[in-house]
């Protein structure tokens, strides 16, 4: 499989935003020039279910799915999920955890509790940044915004900070969002090395 | 200019490019963007409608294209079986203006109750078929079909998959050919398929079919690129980005664009030049078979699974013997994420309440209320199809009752379902003098594939009020005598109507309206349900850690074992009360509005 292509995989529950961040991600990239392709799954999923989307960018990239061991970065937008979608990640992978947890239907009906230290489990294995994108997302002024703190700490972790990410950004939220979007935008790039 | 767009809106995009001015059809993962793009993006170009079901989306395109119009046909892959009896017989008479069919199978069943494979449709019907790989071919073979269908006077089976649906690649934006009208001349000779025209036409058609087979062999749909000759592959459809994915230049591809009737004599001469030949395709061996029937040799089936989705990874590992490594940790300690009924949802009070009944069994339907089936639930025995469920629970009724054993069965089916073959299913039930009890969830929309208008909702695709259809009023037409419509966030009426429903030794239906909660409501629905939405909050203090309310299945209330409670997110709920009624301890209160 090809070197070049850089793929992200997008985590979470339905109703989060991935689908927002996917599409910021994937028109900022098409604008700096890349070959772009996406590609997540609608329909039943969106009842409270484990959502991903996938994006893969580079010169040329053919299949909009990737294969077990290839995401050069998990961004996963709740907790659980992370561990869930981890067989995705190249073992030189990077991940990126929203401390954020939604428990499923089996956790809330009391039939089995929430996976306990997920994160040093992660962390032990990978290079993983937590995050606490809500809180941050919060003291900026929305918790709506938690999606875009994340996305930003993306962006820095993949390296992708030459790109025009503010005009993307603009594209593709509604006037009146675009600053606090961007705030939590560059919130979430400070909060990686 | 180049955009980023998903199969499905390049699609929307080809249609108006392609000057087609008439879409139908009924909506169905992973196909229903199409018609929703066409209707928001190309209002004033195309007119684009919901139909009840495929059949009748199919037949209102036919109707359209013998008209002189160029016309569209989108549905889910199920729905083609749906729309099957229309689609073989307009094979023989053919086109006037175009006619294309989409068919959006769902290798994988992201989204579907079975796995088929709509490209042996094309072979059955004897039509057509193209199968886009991207989206960019998505657009453009959207016009090649347009073309075809008039120069061959064929319908089109333009094939897609989930992952041509619903992934997003480049588009480059297109010239619009200007739709216009062909003359209708009246033809029975061409048009009313009696048998003696029919056998007629037959034969045109085994003739349209050696031409197509012609066109096959030199259309630049069908072509090869040259690379390394150790390997050969023939491939369609998502497949080929796969092949391409996996073997880069290290092998020579001839991708097909125009898969039926196949062309064998370019594949016959491809296979010369290579040492191998595979035939990499998704679920069954299509192209196999025939190139294989043909007498030409190649690997596919023997190393690919024809179940699941085929992926890039499979291929490699299957035919390279290649894997990329993982990391080695343990998963399995994360719980399930299955689909859930929201907060709020209508649905839920009914079942509730349905669980409850002793000697039953449930026949259920596709739709949101498919999740009635699940944890902590557990309200449903069947799945099948589309409007199975009434005439699934008719039949086990007779059988049961031929035999004497005390079972009632109930039907569950929502109001779009109802609409799409329910309906046909209750007449049976009216007309057999059946016992039954059909619970008809008109949850005012069409929720599962995303809110769309059906004819029950009193407006259009495009969003003009219409004439809504009266769901009591059709079951006491065709014949049903006892009918009741109630509020199902109401236990206590729902209790009793059910009871009242058991107790008859008649056919029954119950309708429960109630909006779905995530719909966003109309004036209609404003002036007929109000505002409710609140917010319900557990009284500490009375809460005893039953987890009597955690059984109706609301992802709204958490258990916290520290303090042996129930707490409800007050992000998600919507203060429907259904846990209010249940639990036993007046724990839970609806919050005063400030």
């Amino acid at each position: 499989m090809s070197n070049k292509v850089k793929n992200i995989l997008l985590v979470g529950v339905g109703g989060q935003g991935t689908i927002l961040v996917s599409k910021i991600l994937s028109s900022g990239l098409l604008n700096a020039g890349y070959d772009v392709k996406m590609s997540e799954i609608h329909g039943m999923a969106q009842r409270g279910g484990s959502v991903s989307t996938q994006v893969r960018f580079g010169e040329k990239v053919h299949s909009p799915i990737m294969a077990h061991g290839q995401a050069d970065i998990l961004v996963s937008f709740e907790m659980m999920e992370a561990l869930r979608w981890m067989k995705y990640l190249s073992p030189e992978g990077k991940v990126v955890i929203n401390d954020y947890q939604i428990p499923s239907a089996p956790i809330l009906f009391g039939k089995v509790d929430y996976p306990e230290g997920v994160a040093q489990i992660i962390s032990k294995k990978v290079n993983a940044t937590i995050i606490k994108a809500s809180e941050i997302a919060a003291k900026i002024g929305n918790a709506r915004t938690m999606n875009i703190v994340l996305f930003g700490a993306l962006v820095k972790s993949m390296k992708l900070t030459e790109i025009d990410w503010e005009s993307a950004i603009r594209d593709n939220v509604k006037s009146n969002m675009v600053d606090i979007n961007i705030a939590a935008f560059k919130a979430g790039m400070e909060t990686v090395n | 200019m180049t955009k980023l767009l998903t199969g499905n809106e390049a699609v929307a995009l080809g249609v108006w490019e392609a000057g087609i001015s008439y879409a139908c059809a009924y909506p169905g993962t992973p196909s229903t963007e199409i018609l929703e793009n066409i209707a928001a993006n190309y209002k004033k170009d195309i007119l684009a409608e919901w139909a009840p079901n495929e059949k009748v989306a199919l037949e209102c395109a036919i109707g359209a294209s013998i008209a002189g119009v160029r016309t569209i046909s989108t549905m889910k892959m199920v729905g083609v079986n749906v729309a099957a009896d229309p689609l073989f017989s307009f094979a023989y008479s053919g086109v006037n203006g175009a006619m294309i069919l989409v068919s959006a199978d769902d290798p994988g069943l992201h989204s579907s109750q079975n796995e088929q494979d709509n490209r042996y449709y094309a072979k059955f019907a004897k039509i057509a078929m193209l199968e886009p790989s991207n989206s960019q071919e998505s657009k453009d073979m959207i016009k090649s079909a347009v073309e075809i269908s008039e120069e061959f006077d064929t319908p089109i089976l333009f094939r897609m998959t989930t992952r041509i649906c619903h992934s997003k690649s480049p588009v480059n934006e297109g010239e619009r050919i200007t739709p216009v009208k062909k003359p209708y001349i009246k033809n029975p000779a061409k048009y009313d398929l009696v048998p003696s025209v029919s056998k007629a036409l037959h034969y045109i058609l085994e003739d349209k079919l050696k031409r197509l087979q012609a066109f096959s062999e030199t259309t630049p749909l069908n072509f090869i690129q040259w690379n390394s000759k150790k390997i050969g592959i023939v491939t369609s459809g998502i497949s080929y980005q796969y092949a391409q994915e996996v073997f880069g230049t290290n092998a020579s591809y001839l991708k097909l664009g125009f898969t039926f009737p196949l062309p064998i004599e370019k594949i016959r001469a491809f296979s010369k030049e290579v040492e191998i030949l595979y035939v990499i395709e998704e679920n069954e061996p299509f192209i196999e078979e025939q190139i294989k029937a043909a007498g030409i040799q190649c690997i596919g089936k023997e190393k690919l699974p024809n179940v699941d989705e085929l992926t890039p990874e499979i291929i490699a590992r299957e035919l390279l013997g290649k894997e990329l490594q993982t990391i080695d940790i343990d998963t399995s300690i994360v719980p399930g994420r299955p689909p859930t009924l929201c907060a709020g949802c209508p649905h839920r009070g009914f079942y509730v309440e349905l669980r409850k009944l002793k000697n039953i069994m449930i026949t259920g339907d596709i739709g949101c209320y498919s999740l009635g089936g699940n944890e902590p639930l557990n309200a449903k025995d069947t799945t099948i199809c589309m409007g199975a469920s009434i005439s699934m629970g008719h039949g086990a009724q007779k059988a049961f009752d031929l035999f004497d054993e005390n079972k009632r069965t109930i039907a569950t089916i929502g109001d779009s379902t109802f609409f799409h073959t329910g309906i046909n299913s209750l007449m049976h039930v009216a007309y057999n003098r059946s016992r039954t009890i059909t619970c008809i969830l008109d949850n005012r929309t069409t929720g599962m594939t995303g809110h769309q208008n059906n004819p029950g909702t009193g407006y259009t695709l495009m969003g003009m009020p219409t004439k809504e259809a009266d769901i009591e009023a059709v079951c006491r037409a065709i014949g049903i005598e006892h009918v009741r419509t109630i509020n199902p966030l109401n236990l206590e009426e729902v209790k009793a109507t059910l009871k009242w429903a058991m107790a008859l030794d008649l056919p029954s239906v119950i309708i429960t309206r109630w909006p779905c909660v995530l719909k966003k409501f109309t004036e209609g629905d404003i002036e007929e349900f109000g505002d409710y939405f609140g917010k319900c909050e557990v009284v500490a203090d009375a809460c005893t850690g039953c987890k009597n309310c955690l059984k109706t299945g609301c992802p709204a209330l958490q258990y916290s074992k520290a303090d042996n409670k129930v707490v409800i997110d007050q992000v998600q709920c919507v203060g429907c009360e259904v846990c209010k009624q249940v639990c036993k301890f007046d724990a839970i209160e609806r919050k005063q509005k400030a």
